[in-house]
């Protein structure tokens, strides 16, 4: 029996369920390898467990897929457009090609990655409805004598079932049907019991009378930091990721992520992060258990104090880093470092922002602007040719009279980039118009030859 | 005033207020400027630490703050310490910076997408008082979020400074709603300093104190930041170039 193939033999008109004997007859010369289900999901579980970096629940969705709840994880990944696609890339960088769906709820979600066209896919809140109706009913997670005999029945779509009386159905087909149907329009409950990494360092309390008061958790929280750290104090370890598992007393589950930019140990400070996310919390009619877990840990030997009496030391900033990278997004706090490139949109980078500092800096020889336009925008000018900077220019409408003027300063395009900028050349000038007002503007070319730029003036940036 | 007996009255009232406005903000000193010009209208000799300043753009400036972000950057050069720079606007070219006496690797930068965000997260950064100066780019302060923001700056012992930039030039005359800020300051970009040939000399800036608690307010006319961040007074105020000498007898005699 073939229970998998690829898209190479799926172009060969072979299809899984076919009796093998049969697949070889029509493809001679078939590579065909055993299949292993245990070996399969046991990679699935591996691969759950390394998903755990986009959200803290991840459970392998077996035979073929993951399921991830990214509810409150998005904004650390750029959103949730910019997170699928980068699973999508990562997935592909490992040789897998995957699919990905984002949607209100697990059953759509499950059936948008298989049944879509795209290799991406992210549903909006309020188009759950719609969309569930337009799909096919094997999209249902149902089993296939049920999918087959709703077939049989006529029923193509699940806005068909949808539209019939559901009593009938359930009574031919099992409660299965009406389960998955309301699953998958959020009606009923669809939990995800997440993965676990093998050798987890965690922490949990168990309340006999459920919690709900924001100072009662906080105080918790403080009480499970402080063990977890101990525990990671005994393996030399730091932790870099830290997930809080919160299960209310009607059996769902929700999660606080942390993330910090350099491996800590120090209780006070992995309780704050957790303490500022509180109000993320809805504790329902109370809270049963606490998780606290470190996800993602680094070593982190023990270290000896600079004595403040030698020198004094820099006050860290790493804490403050933290935090504000929790409640914004990793990706927004960041450094500037130099790039050795004389294109002034190019010389920057960002870099996380407590990457190394190497001192390095920007050669300080010509003066640069205190703001640099995203894009240069095109400016009207009176010049001579070919090296003057112009009399006057206008940009947005206002035409300034040139005083004095600074320049050329040529900056050529960089040919080992872009083809393209073989022979390009850009003309900086500092003006300063007779208002005051100075202004850093180019030429695209160094005005005698088209082929090295259009001959057209741009204002890039302007000085203080 | 010469009275020493004036004077030890006048010194007593001054410390007695300066407890009663809050005792830790008085006892955290100054950063003076290093411009006798400027430091001696300033209560204390300079800006204040555990304090919130403000700082606008004039003219053009009040949209783009390029004069206004350096001035800061000077400001925050001098300081010594890390500085945190929060913008929603992402338009700060950071080899300026740098030639202002902000390598790199001092800075913080910071990008919301909300002003309510970059407000939460420049007290943040105020109340902890690692970084020895907090820059935030705003349009709107409010009066109730200037003055959390200044009892964070408080706590924290750095130098707050509010960039405020508006979106179109009309909206600027929100500068003159009342703050908790303790100066309030305005850098308008003038004429740089001529030069005997043809180019741009170094940028001068007007600056105004419009608003100064427990201080006059004044304009003066300054050399843009060097690359320590220090501002200089141009050469025709601070020590006039000698006068010409008229030849008496001599060759023409």
């Amino acid at each position: 029996m073939v229970t998998a193939l690829d898209a190479a033999a799926a172009g060969l008109g072979l299809a899984p369920g076919m009796v093998l004997a049969k697949a070889q007859a029509m493809v001679p010369g078939l590579t065909i390898a055993e299949a292993d289900p245990r070996g399969d999901a046991e990679a699935l579980e591996r691969l759950a467990v390394w998903a755990l970096r986009f959200s803290p629940v991840v459970a392998a969705d077996p035979p073929d897929g993951l399921v991830i709840d990214a509810t409150g994880a998005t904004h650390l990944h750029g959103g949730e457009t910019v997170m699928l696609a980068e699973m999508v890339r990562r997935f592909a960088a490992a040789g897998i090609e995957a699919r990905a769906a984002i949607a209100a709820t697990r059953g759509l979600a499950h059936a948008a990655a298989r049944f879509s066209e795209r290799p991406t896919v992210r549903l909006a809140d309020e188009v759950t409805e719609a969309a569930l109706r337009r799909l096919p009913i094997a999209a249902l997670r149902l089993d296939r004598t049920v999918v087959e005999g709703l077939a049989g029945l006529g029923f193509e779509r699940v806005g068909d079932v949808l539209d019939r009386p559901r009593a009938p159905l359930v009574l031919r087909f099992g409660p299965d049907l009406g389960r998955r149907i309301d699953q998958a329009l959020g009606l009923a409950a669809d939990p995800i019991e997440p993965a676990r990494p093998p050798d987890l360092v965690e922490t949990r309390r168990v309340f006999a009378e459920p919690i709900g008061a924001a100072e009662t958790i906080a105080r918790h929280m403080r009480a499970l930091a402080a063990t977890l750290v101990d525990a990671l104090e005994a393996r030399d370890l730091g932790v870099r990721r830290l997930d809080l598992f919160l299960t209310r007393v009607d059996n769902t589950l929700q999660t606080i992520r942390v993330g910090l930019a350099r491996p800590s140990r120090d209780g006070a400070r992995l309780a704050r992060l957790l303490c500022d996310r509180i109000e993320t919390i809805d504790p329902g009619f109370g809270i049963e258990v606490m998780r606290l877990a470190a996800t993602a840990t680094e070593r982190l030997a023990a270290r000896q104090r600079v004595s403040s009496l030698i020198e004094g030391t820099a006050p860290d900033v790493s804490d403050l880093v933290d935090r504000l990278a929790d409640r914004i997004g990793e990706s927004r706090v960041y450094r500037f470092a130099p790039v050795a490139s004389d294109v002034p949109e190019r010389s920057v980078a960002r870099v996380s922002a407590l990457a190394p500092d190497d001192g390095a800096t920007w050669p300080g020889d010509w003066p640069r602007p205190s703001r640099l336009l995203a894009c240069p925008e095109p400016i009207e000018t009176l010049a001579l040719l070919p090296d003057h900077p112009p009399a006057w220019f206008s940009w947005r409408g206002v035409r300034r009279r040139v005083a004095r003027a600074d320049g050329p300063e040529r900056v050529f395009g960089e040919w080992w980039l872009r083809e393209a900028e073989r022979a390009t050349v850009r003309d900086y000038f500092r003006v300063e118009d007779d208002g005051g007002e100075r202004w850093w503007i180019f030429r695209a070319g160094d005005g005698e030859d088209l082929e090295t730029g259009s001959q057209r003036w741009f204002l890039h940036g302007i000085f203080a | 005033m010469t009275n020493p007996a004036v004077r030890t009255v006048l010194a007593d009232l001054r410390t007695r207020i300066g407890s009663l406005e809050g005792g830790a903000a008085c006892r955290r000193g100054v950063l003076p400027f290093g411009v006798p010009e400027i430091d001696r209208r300033l209560p204390g000799g300079g800006l204040a630490f555990g304090g919130l300043h403000e700082v606008a753009g004039g003219g053009n400036g009040a949209v783009d703050g390029a004069a206004a972000a350096l001035f800061a950057a000077g400001i925050a050069a001098r300081t010594g310490g890390a500085v945190l720079w929060c913008v929603t606007r992402a338009d700060l070219f950071a080899p300026a910076l740098a030639q202002a006496g902000l390598p790199p690797g001092r800075v913080v930068h910071l990008e919301t997408g909300d002003e309510g965000d970059l407000l939460a997260c420049f007290e943040d950064g105020l109340r902890h008082g690692g970084p020895s100066a907090v820059v935030a780019e705003v349009a709107r302060l409010p009066m109730v979020a200037s003055r959390r923001l200044m009892l964070a700056a408080e706590t924290g012992g750095g130098i707050g400074i509010v960039l405020r930039r508006w979106s179109r030039q009309g909206q600027a005359t929100d500068f003159g709603q009342p703050t908790a800020s303790l100066t309030r300051w305005r850098v308008t970009a003038s004429a740089s300093a001529p030069l005997p040939v043809p180019g741009v000399g170094r940028s001068r800036w007007r600056l105004e104190l419009v608003r100064c608690r427990a201080g006059e307010s004044f304009e003066v006319e300054v050399e843009a930041c060097d690359g320590q961040g220090r501002l200089a007074l141009p050469a025709a105020l601070a020590d006039r170039s000698a006068p010409a000498r008229r030849r008496f007898g001599g060759a023409a005699g």
